[in-house]
């Protein structure tokens, strides 16, 4: 049984726990609004682009001279897994979930025969995934310094992405991101985008009601100029649906702390109090088989 | 046929502008070109430039790098990586710009040495248009 004043100290520390957590929760749902204009303000740009790509693709797609991009190098058998996870700790299973899956995929891949190379992006997935695969590490992206992720940012990634392809250091490329459902659920996502991959190539084109667009310069040209560009969009968007993912689980693992630490800190007042009357009872029970010894 | 058409000019971070135009003249890589309404279905890549778009309330000027527009009958939507309003672009911007242009340029290699040269020229030429020096940071 711990004494009062123990009792005082656990409740006075807990109080203190709660308001870090209330307060970095306030945080959270502050930069989560920032995280979410920015990835609505960067959907229309996404949009436009998959769907002239898809277009574009689907039209160029079957030819032996698409681009290479396009085309894959005809082999799967070296596989690069770009991890993307966030700078910090503290957000609940995001981290987690998206490490699980990678490490599903990877276990997958192994079981195969192929080759997996690991490029991480952001602290948390790294030190997670360093522990077990550490000689499949062939880069990091630090993000740790960047307060608003920009264009700029998926650009570089999409470069370096880009030179090991061209330098054939891989033939597929798998991006893990969480993908932002709401402020309660993020769900984590593998999607393929060497060689790039369109899933509503076809809905695309009829959506359009079937204009037939003109191409200048000549179809290939602009595909071939476009694909990279379509790289650095699409992890651009991966990065920004992290992000808020990773403040909307943020959000909620703090205000489920917070919470917690209210129902123990109501638990710990009963027990003080409880205690603090025992003790007082105890006093009188002395004070008067005291007075009746006399 | 309406004489006006929807202009919308998107970068990767957010909508810079939309609304409707009467005309919008775009750089395009095979050479400059102007949509109006009724102009046919386009799609055409971009070479770095001035966007000028004659609008309703005026005329506006943007400076544009790397992307491509889509043209049909009733509007334009021009997707581009980089863009700025003229007013806006400051040397110290364009110096940035037209250092990573060079530096791409001396990076590259075989025909994307050509293009990158190319680029580097077309970027340099907007400079010039819109009366930034360029000579600081030239070849």
């Amino acid at each position: 049984m711990p004494s009062l004043k123990d009792l005082k100290i656990r409740i006075e520390s807990i109080k203190s726990t709660r308001k870090i957590t209330k307060a970095m929760q306030m945080v959270a749902a502050a930069k989560l609004r920032r995280a979410q204009d920015a990835a609505e303000n960067a959907r229309p740009y996404a949009e436009r682009f998959n769907a002239v790509l898809g277009q574009l693709a689907a039209s160029v797609g079957g030819s032996d001279s698409a681009p290479k991009l396009l085309r894959g190098t005809g082999k799967d058998d070296v596989q690069l897994l770009v991890v993307m996870t966030a700078e910090r700790g503290l957000c609940g299973g995001f981290n987690t979930n998206i490490v699980k899956l990678a490490k599903q995929k990877i276990a997958e891949l192994k079981a195969s025969g192929k080759t997996v190379k690991i490029l991480t992006v952001g602290k948390k997935g790294r030190e997670q995934l360093k522990r077990e695969y550490a000689d499949l590490f062939v880069g990091h992206v630090d993000l740790t310094e960047v307060k608003r992720i920009g264009y700029g940012n998926a650009q570089d990634i999409a470069k370096d992405l880009l030179g090991k392809f061209e330098d054939e250091e891989f033939d597929v490329c798998t991006i893990f991101y969480s993908e932002f459902v709401n402020v309660v659920s993020q769900v984590p996502t593998a999607q393929q985008i060497i060689p790039a991959t369109f899933e509503a190539a076809e809905d695309g084109a009829e959506a359009d009601g079937g204009v037939q667009y003109d191409y200048e310069p000549d179809e290939e040209t602009i595909l071939a100029d476009l694909l990279p560009r379509g790289v650095a969009t699409q992890i651009f968007a991966a990065l920004l649906e992290n992000a808020a993912s990773e403040q909307g689980a943020r959000m909620s693992a703090m205000d489920n702390a917070t919470r917690n630490a209210g129902e123990m800190i109501d638990k710990l007042t009963i027990e003080y109090n409880r205690s603090r009357q025992a003790v007082i009872t105890n006093e009188l029970i002395e004070i008067i088989s005291g007075a009746e010894a006399l | 046929m309406a004489d006006t058409l929807t202009f919308s000019l998107v970068s990767p971070e957010r909508s810079l502008a939309s609304g409707s135009a009467k005309e919008v003249q775009i750089p395009g890589a095979d050479g400059d070109l102007t949509a109006m309404a009724g102009h046919a279905p386009l799609i055409t890549t971009l070479r770095p430039g001035l966007l000028h778009v004659s609008g309703p309330d005026g005329d506006d000027d943007y400076v544009v790098t790397g992307g491509f527009a889509e043209i049909s009958a009733e509007g334009v939507t021009v997707l581009v990586e980089r863009a700025l309003h003229q007013k806006e672009m400051t040397q110290d911007i364009f110096n940035d710009w037209v250092k990573e242009a060079k530096e791409a340029h001396q990076a590259a290699s075989g025909d994307a040495a050509d293009s990158a040269a190319k680029l580097l020229a077309d970027m340099v030429a907007v400079g010039g248009h819109i009366g930034l020096d360029s000579s600081q940071a030239n070849l």
